[in-house]
């Protein structure tokens, strides 16, 4: 390497542009920061290939424009989990879609000083200049704690700004530091024992000789290398088997010294900042009773405390069911106007078709669920941001175990009655991945709010309403089984997909309990869009296509031989009319059921329909009719979707569902084999129940889980093992019923 | 490590057998290497002082206190975490 390409990487990209980062850990006050710089310029989206988060945005101060990016919230930069990674990969510029930064700003809790620095002293060690924003210096100031700025900066050798990002206080000066010349590279001070510092001296001039990473960083490198123990981290890096042996090697001729390489960072770090922090800090020391600490004599009591929690998932789940439901009635309002409008706009055929029956409500369809997603993620933003989210994980973190799952997992779980979608994307707490996708894998299995429409239909045609089991009626009894069925179910697949597919001892639960902070409403109302924003465009673009493919086997094949001749048929209705013999009424009651009648039979002979006869083989163990298939398959689109289906299936016209219930339960209930038993039994509304508590109906699901998870594999494999748990299940459930004579 | 001199007869107390409201001294961090390492860069290393504040309500994680915050973690991990009661 020359010299040039030594000092390269000091000089700003260009005269008029710098890129900054913005590191720090979870809770320092990074995204409130981030949205009081960049405003409302900013784009969120996913790094290539990964599910972690992206976040850039802008700001221009002076001539200079200054690009922000935000790296995930991290305690250190040990590269163990997948955000560690990611963020260290930024920071070093070798992650493919990021331009490396010139300046790295460090946010650094004021009111947490030390395990802050921790991340600090690791920012340094990357090669690029380093700023410390000292943020919360309310919180400190309140707290007790005195810090002199500028002896913190001294010690530290970086330049250190305080700020209270929430107040927006110090940033003009942060601003003006950002487009300065940038200053001096940082220097490590803290040194280990002198074989270490040999190993470690040896390492680095390996990787610089050999290119694997600029000079600036090596040394830094060749310390995570050598002292980070990387077997158990859930994330693993393969490294060039040289450098591999390279590393083996070092560790036993220390083993050899008896030294412990492996505990010796940790410590050497912070004996470095307790150093500094001892020239710059005054603390109030020990533990003092905060207002955090009071909320928390509540919030986390042992009786009081999980009654708290039932009140805040209470007043959630009422918070959906209330308020949601009047803008998606207004949405699915806006669709069916849309559709008549298109109706009216393009002339009848194919294009009408597609557009009218299969991209407008198919979209509409997706659209209805972002109220539900809009509320939800209020909350939850609101709860992660207030720093209850953590007191959640907390108080259940005892009952997940007994899953294998940890306490961060219930939100998402819980999210997932509403609708999985927000569920899913909740799950972007979990930092295992493995966690995160059994998570991921078993949300779908809580009944949504989508299958209570099919539950509702089911229960009320089949379960008369005056039997009692108990003292419950029969209807209450039969709706809670198929609650608590998806429970159990979500219970014992994630058991079994932790015992096998993804097993791996779960990392422990090493959380933070971070001071309750009052919300900010800015975060709170940019996240909540922003997750709407992802919604719609990822589950968008699949949700679509899926659409359009539905209506083609629906609407296909156009030239099909029908039983009558609708046309004349209308031809004659209209003669009779002309000639007296019907009434205007009567004329347009006989045409609208010859309109529904002629429906049916299309749907009946196409390719939806011949599929239906086509799946009634398979279905018919599970006490299902081909009509009851064309309904599973057209339930793909969204699981009430069987609703008008069936509707136009069984010729009772699908234009206002509701009102037509009362008819579809008729045909429903007398609906017949040739052999004239009753297709409908109430065993096979049970098995039908069965089976859509537990089968993957709805695309919005598939589409969000192939973004979230970033692979088509874990979509298809959540089609699949699910379809096969309903067959199964719906399988012992008809023939056992059967069996004991139901 | 810098002291491995003592204690190879008498039985260490581990975090874990701690009361709510009893502070103590960190004096190793034992169990897997990985493990160990999140510890401890979470400030959990040898001549940490920390305070016991909270069981959760079903009796496991515990909630501690230390450098300033507060952290939680299971019964399981705090019995790696030797320790003498101040
Ligand atoms: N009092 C005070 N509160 C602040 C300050 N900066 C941020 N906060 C609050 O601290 C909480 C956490 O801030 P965030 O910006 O969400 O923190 P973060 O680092 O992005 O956290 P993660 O998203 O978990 O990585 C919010 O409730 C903020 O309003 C500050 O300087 N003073």
């Amino acid at each position: 390497m020359s010299l040039d390409s030594l000092s390269a990487p000091i000089a700003p990209s260009s005269s008029a542009s710098r890129t900054i980062a913005l590191a720090g850990n979870p809770n320092c006050g990074k995204t409130t920061l981030f949205n009081a710089l960049t405003g409302l310029r900013q784009r969120v989206g996913n790094y290539a290939g990964v599910t972690v988060e992206k976040k850039e945005g802008k700001l221009q101060v002076g001539e200079t424009d200054v690009n922000v990016v935000d790296i995930p919230g991290i305690y250190s930069l040990s590269a163990r989990s997948l955000d560690e990674q990611v963020a260290r990969n930024v920071l070093l510029g070798t992650q493919a879609d990021a331009s490396r930064p010139d300046f790295i700003v460090s946010i650094v809790d004021a009111s947490n000083l030390e395990r802050n620095l921790y991340l600090t002293t690791q920012l340094m060690e990357l090669g690029r200049p380093v700023l410390v924003a000292l943020n919360m210096m309310d919180v400190a100031a309140q707290n007790g704690i005195d810090i002199d700025a500028a002896a913190l900066g001294e010690a530290l050798g970086v330049p250190v700004l305080p700020i209270v990002a929430s107040r927006e206080v110090g940033l003009e000066p942060l601003k003006r530091r950002l487009v300065e010349p940038l200053p001096p590279l940082p220097k490590r001070h803290w040194k280990l024992a002198p074989s270490l510092e040999d190993e470690i001296k040896k390492l680095a001039d390996f990787l610089t000789e050999h290119q694997l990473i600029e000079p600036l960083a090596a040394e830094g490198e060749a310390i995570r290398l050598l002292l980070n123990d990387m077997e158990a981290a859930p994330v693993q890096i393969e490294l060039p088997p040289e450098l591999e042996n390279r590393i083996i090697q070092a560790r036993e001729r220390l083993e050899a010294a008896d030294i412990d390489w492996w505990a010796v960072e940790a410590e050497a770090r912070y004996g470095w900042i307790k150093h500094i922090c001892a020239h710059a800090v005054v603390t109030a020391e020990g533990f003092k009773h905060t207002t955090s600490d009071k909320i928390d004599r509540v919030v986390t009591h042992r009786i009081l405390g999980p009654l708290f929690f039932a009140f805040i998932l209470i007043l959630v789940f009422e918070s959906i069911s209330r308020f949601a439901q009047y803008p998606m009635d207004l949405i699915g309002g806006f669709f069916d106007y849309a559709g008549d409008w298109v109706r009216g706009l393009v002339p009848p055929g194919d294009m009408q078709g597609l557009l009218a029956d299969g991209v407008i409500p198919g979209v509409g369809g997706v659209i209805t669920f972002l109220p539900q997603i809009l509320i939800l993620s209020f909350f939850i933003s609101l709860l992660e941001d207030s720093g209850y989210m953590a007191r959640a994980a907390f108080i259940m973190d005892r009952i997940m175990r007994r899953v294998g799952l940890n306490g961060k997992s219930f939100i998402p779980l819980l999210s997932s009655f509403a609708c999985a979608i927000p569920g899913i994307m909740a799950t972007r707490t979990i930092e295992n991945p493995k966690d995160r996708l059994v998570t991921i894998l078993i949300a779908p299995l809580m009944s949504c709010s989508a299958r209570l429409p099919v539950y509702l239909l089911m229960i009320h045609t089949f379960f008369p309403s005056g039997k009692r089991i108990g003292i419950f009626s029969t209807q209450t009894v039969v709706l809670f089984s198929m609650y608590v069925l998806g429970i159990v179910a979500a219970i014992g697949m994630g058991w079994l997909f932790k015992k096998t597919l993804l097993r791996g001892h779960s990392p422990p639960l090493i959380m933070e309990l971070p001071p309750y902070r009052f919300p900010a409403w800015r975060n709170v109302f940019s996240t909540m869009l922003t997750r709407a924003g992802q919604f719609l465009q990822r589950a968008g673009t699949v949700i679509l296509a899926i659409s359009m493919v539905l209506w083609f086997l629906a609407a296909y094949p156009k030239n099909i031989q029908l039983s009558r001749n609708y046309a004349t048929e209308r031809q004659q209705m209209e003669t009779r009319f002309q000639a007296g013999q019907l009434t205007e009424a009567e004329k347009e009651q006989q045409l609208a059921e010859l309109k529904v009648a002629e429906a049916s039979e299309r749907s009946r002979k196409s390719y939806l329909g011949t599929m239906g006869h086509t799946l009634e083989p398979a279905i018919r163990p599970l006490g299902f009719n081909w009509k009851i298939g064309i309904g599973l398959i057209s339930a793909f689109a969204a699981r009430e979707v069987i609703i008008s289906t069936m509707a136009i299936v069984y010729s009772v016209g699908d234009d206002e569902a509701n009102e037509n219930t009362q008819s579809l339960q008729k045909a429903l209930q007398n609906d017949r084999y040739p052999d004239g038993r009753p297709v409908y039994t109430p065993l096979v509304a049970v098995a039908l129940m069965v089976f859509f508590v537990l089968a993957l109906q709805c695309m919005s699901t598939f589409a969000i889980v192939r973004r979230e998870t970033n692979s088509w594999r874990w979509p298809f494999f959540m089609l699949g093992y699910m379809t096969a748990l309903a067959y199964v299940t719906t399988l012992i459930v008809y023939q056992g019923g059967r069996m004991l004579g139901f | 490590m810098s002291e491995t001199t003592p204690t190879n007869t008498v039985l260490k107390i581990t975090l874990d057998t701690l009361k709510i409201g009893q502070e103590a001294r960190v004096d190793r961090v034992r169990g897997g290497r990985a493990n160990a390492q999140r510890l401890q860069e979470m400030g959990l290393i040898a001549g940490t002082t920390i305070r016991i504040l909270k069981f959760a309500p079903l009796g496991d994680p515990i909630e501690i206190f230390l450098r300033g915050y507060h952290l939680t973690l299971r019964r399981e991990e705090a019995a790696f975490i030797e320790v003498t009661p101040l």
